[in-house]
């Protein structure tokens, strides 16, 4: 048997659940447009406990792949074919891409789908001087740009890697390029969208115009102009 | 003496509870899977698994739905009634002061609820708009991401406290059979729940 219950005079309730429900979603709603300001003020706050999680994503990267497997880096049998309309196409292993001349670079990473890292350091070797080396022929007005993994290419024009800060990246805040960024080397183009900064790169051809790449196929853009393409800015 | 029981939830309550937990775990599973960049490089196959996830989470929304839809609709009215509905006891509870007598639902789990029904809007919201966001630049917005992983965070917290309360915490887990087998003890009742009364 149970005691007899107290008896409690009910308050008058208010209608406030539906309000917080509302509420909620509205600002979660409204967040599409300013979420990544406030977010730019408290990542950099809440770096120290990221890194203290190091099974999250650190620094804001976000990793994302195509292919039913990511590209492992064997430096003994590694290559990076380099040739097409060019007069003096060469093969680069990895030592023979660490000795040629080194350049560091600071500069910030922009993904089309929203999140960016800033202050990234990379090194690595210019694409200009690499270019140089294998001497462009003069029907060659875009360098397709090949990955591991298949079947990603994307392509650029020539006068677009002539940039003052694109690179051929095999480092990455001081340590060689991790696996998931596109180990052993990646193109970097910080005034475009990180699907143009190829990961995992294991061929570049001299051609003569750009073709479709691979996210252009879906309808991204074939200049990705950070803040001045898809939809960004215009 | 042997304990007398009253009935918390009704069976389509009980189904609602599930499939949504159901729902949920599995969508974190899968969305972790392409969040986190160790699990990521182990599962590899990101097209397949975030193909997976949207039509999953699709899934648990129209599962959620059609619950609703086919089960005691009466009955979810009623419960979203005393959900919506707060007083100055709520209050009470919500700042420590005692006593704070409660309903069938405390100030706690009214939020949790309220909380978690936004959460699953938004992110259905936001899904919607990552996966077409990737087909057509209208439909893509610079914070649509963070809202995605941001409300992950949010409901991990909800869940870590909901499933504390709910599975260890000596004088609230008895909970657990309201929520499986649909009734809880008379006595347990009458100390949580002192403002409930049974129909």
């Amino acid at each position: 048997m149970t005691e007899p219950q107290p008896q409690f005079a009910s308050p008058k309730p208010h209608h406030v659940g539906r309000g917080i429900f509302l509420g909620t979603v509205l600002a979660g709603v409204s967040s599409l447009y300013w979420g990544e300001r406030v977010w730019s003020h408290l990542s950099t706050a809440l770096a120290p406990l990221e890194a203290g999680i190091p099974l999250i994503p650190q620094g804001g990267w976000r990793i994302y792949t195509i292919g039913d497997g990511m590209p492992s880096f064997d430096p003994k049998t590694w290559k990076l074919e380099i040739g097409g309309h060019a007069a003096k196409p060469m093969t680069l292993d990895y030592e023979r891409l660490l000795s040629l001349p080194k350049v560091n670079q600071v500069s910030t990473f922009h993904c089309v789908t929203g999140w960016t890292v800033t202050d990234v350091h990379w090194g690595g070797v210019r694409l200009a001087d690499v270019l140089d080396l294998v001497q462009p022929n003069a029907s060659a007005h875009a360098l397709q740009f090949v990955s591991a993994e298949v079947p990603y290419v994307d392509y650029l024009t020539l006068a677009q890697t002539k940039l003052h800060n694109v690179m051929l990246a095999y480092e990455m805040d001081g340590v060689p390029l991790p696996r998931e960024h596109g180990a052993p080397v990646r193109l970097i183009i910080p005034e475009m969208y990180g699907y143009k900064n190829v990961k995992w790169l294991n061929g570049i051809n001299l051609v003569p115009a750009e073709q479709i790449g691979y996210w252009e196929q879906y309808g991204y853009d074939q200049d990705a102009w950070v803040g001045h393409s898809n939809g960004y800015g215009t | 003496m042997k304990p007398t029981y009253r009935k918390r939830f009704s069976r389509t309550e009980r189904t609602l509870h599930w499939a949504n937990a159901l729902g949920f775990f599995f969508l974190l599973a899968s969305g972790l899977a392409l969040y986190l960049p160790s699990l990521s490089e182990i599962v590899n196959r990101r097209q397949l698994v975030q193909e997976v996830h949207f039509w999953a989470g699709c899934g648990w929304i129209s599962v959620l739905v059609a619950i609703v839809v086919l089960g005691d609709r009466r009955g979810i009215l009623r419960t979203a009634r005393e959900i919506d509905a707060f007083d100055a006891d709520d209050l009470r509870w919500l700042t420590g002061q005692k006593p704070a007598p409660q309903g069938r639902f405390n100030a706690g789990q009214k939020l949790n609820s309220l909380l978690t029904v936004a959460f699953a809007v938004l992110f259905l919201v936001s899904g919607l708009f990552l996966w077409f966001g990737e087909q057509d630049t209208r439909y893509r917005f610079a914070s649509t991401v963070i809202l995605h992983d941001g409300l992950m965070y949010a409901s991990l917290v909800l869940l870590v406290g909901h499933l504390y309360l709910a599975v260890i915490h000596p004088t609230t887990r008895h909970s657990l059979r309201g929520i499986t087998l649909g009734t809880v003890s008379e006595e347990w009742a009458a100390k949580h729940y002192a403002k409930w009364t049974p129909e």
